[in-house]
């Protein structure tokens, strides 16, 4: 049995007066890749967006219950949220390559903690770019700009910039949304590899792809959590109607 | 209706190209490479406008090192700390708008009040022991009353280029653990550069153009040499032209030079926004 990485309790959030997740109680287990599916706007991306406390960016946000990441309650008044995002990596949905070349985004999370050491770096850089398995396609133009890459090379180095900080969670957003399907399914075998030493949360609107790269499933519907649980059995034979009717696109 | 607007718009283009003909057929013959780098001669009918063309950069600098950092730090504020429903976010863009409406002969007056009055004749009380030193116009007073005038140019020009910058990069800097402060300094100034150097340019062709402000604050009728402290009055181009075809000794002699610096000035403050302009397009396009 895996441990608990992640434990949510009665975790509740606010848009003003708006609710759009309501007490949400889970955990989430390590090294292990959790999806989150439902239909847009049910509050799966906002949920994601608490455990590194992105949220905490947009004014007018509450948000009550507690969220214990190995056992700490992240919401403390003590915990620095910058240091929590070193721990908690994440993943957005479109691939945001700063403008700088490929070796300077990735370079950039050990330059912010201080690295300066030029070898120290570069060995960062290499060991990154080599678990987001994009090393041997760009070792031989590491100055060049991360623009000029395609939009599947982009967004794996965007994870392996995440993999520069060395975090120990990876929060990943629709990470496969914008790609086609080359580069969807090099994501996905990249995912299934990381899941050795990290743990995983995606967001992901693919059914397919939730059921071929987790292994725990969470369904939400309008800001709750409706059903959780092992992946295979939530394909397989749902508890609940509402995610019997959402995987076999009924509605959503 | 589009006989009234066809209308305005030959109106328009007419007027700039009487201008422009009449500028260009007045002071090309006397516009030349010594035009530009000789002293005026003979009580000022004869000879260059090396100390104006000297004077009016060298004012521009001083003001761009002033207003530019200044301005720069406030649209930041701006952009990044100020909540926009904020009551000081609210006022700091009312001070701004009010200060780009108001006449620059004002400008002029508030320099010389604040500046010379005030702010020269306590340094004189306090390091000169009442000695007449920054008590009176010089490029110092007369760069920083421009400063002012150009700050609200500044100001909308950088705030536009650091509200382009997506918020993508920022949450991406954020993610990987970086402060505010690194990810202003590291992803959103960076962006923002383009905008920078275009509301320098800007500020810097306004400054050129301007004689209101350093009117009262600065600038000289003829000097006959450079100025070499910041305590030093300075010759400007604009005044140049306002006092050569004024208060001249004999205004039909100098007709051709007065053509020429106007020549100058506009060819200057052409330039100046026509590569603020590029770079802004360029800025639009990469967005």
């Amino acid at each position: 049995m895996k441990e608990t990485k992640i434990k949510t309790r009665n975790l509740s959030l606010y848009y003003g007066s708006k609710m759009a997740l309501n007490s949400i109680t889970m955990d989430i287990l390590q090294k292990q890749v959790t999806a989150l599916i439902g239909p847009s706007g049910c509050g799966k991306s906002t949920y994601l967006r608490t455990l590194n406390r992105m949220n905490d960016l947009i004014p007018n946000v509450k948000i009550t219950g507690e969220v214990l990441v190995d056992d700490f309650n992240i919401y403390d008044k003590n915990v620095d949220s910058v240091n929590l995002r070193k721990k908690v990596g994440m993943v957005f949905q479109k691939s945001n390559p700063f403008a700088k070349s490929i070796f300077e985004n990735v370079a950039y999370g050990p330059r912010i903690n201080g690295v300066h050491d030029r070898k120290k770096l570069t060995e960062i850089v290499e060991v990154s770019l080599q678990r987001a398995a994009i090393w041997d396609e760009v070792k031989d133009r590491l100055h060049d700009s991360a623009l000029g890459l395609s939009g599947g090379q982009q967004q794996r180095l965007c994870i392996a910039r995440t993999l520069a900080v060395d975090p120990e969670i990876i929060l990943m957003d629709e990470p496969a949304s914008a790609l086609d399907p080359l580069s969807t399914s090099k994501i996905e075998e990249l995912i299934f590899s990381l899941k050795e030493n990290y743990t995983i949360i995606i967001v992901t609107h693919n059914m397919q792809q939730a059921a071929r790269v987790s292994d725990y499933t969470a369904f939400f519907y309008l800001g709750e959590l409706i059903e959780f649980g092992k992946t295979k059995k939530i394909f397989t034979i749902p508890e609940k109607k509402q995610t019997e009717d959402y995987i076999t696109g009924r509605f959503g | 209706m589009m006989g009234a607007t066809g209308l305005s718009v030959v109106i328009i283009i007419a007027v700039i190209v009487i201008m422009l003909v009449i500028i260009i057929i007045g002071g090309k013959d006397t516009l030349s490479w010594k035009f530009l780098t000789t002293f005026p001669q003979d009580g000022m009918t004869k000879g260059g406008i090396f100390p104006a063309l000297y004077g009016t950069t060298l004012m521009v600098i001083i003001m761009s090192v002033a207003a530019v950092p200044f301005g720069a730090i406030t649209a930041l504020y701006l952009t990044e700390y100020a909540r926009e429903s904020s009551w000081i976010a609210k006022t700091v863009q009312f001070a701004v708008r009010t200060l780009s409406m108001v006449p620059s002969i004002i400008f002029g007056l508030f320099g010389l009040g604040f500046f010379i009055k005030f702010v020269g004749g306590g340094m004189d009380k306090v390091f000169s022991g009442g000695k007449l030193i920054w008590a009176q116009p010089n490029i110092l007073w007369a760069s920083l009353t421009m400063a002012l005038l150009t700050l609200p140019v500044v100001i909308v020009s950088v705030e536009e280029s650091i509200r382009a910058v997506p918020r993508d990069l920022r949450d991406a800097s954020l993610a990987l653990g970086a402060t505010k402060w690194q990810t202003i300094r590291k992803v959103v100034l960076p962006g923002a550069r383009s905008g920078i150097l275009t509301g320098t340019i800007l500020a810097v062709s306004r400054g050129a153009g301007e004689v209101a402000p350093i009117l009262f604050t600065g600038a000289a009728y003829y000097l006959a040499t450079l100025p070499h402290s910041l305590s030093d009055q300075f010759m400007s181009l604009g005044y140049h032209i306002y006092i050569m075809s004024t208060q001249s000794v004999n205004v039909d002699q100098t007709l051709p030079i007065q053509f020429a610096t106007t020549l100058v000035l506009l060819l200057l403050t052409f330039t100046l926004n026509l590569v603020a302009v590029l770079i802004r397009s360029r800025l639009r396009r990469a967005h």
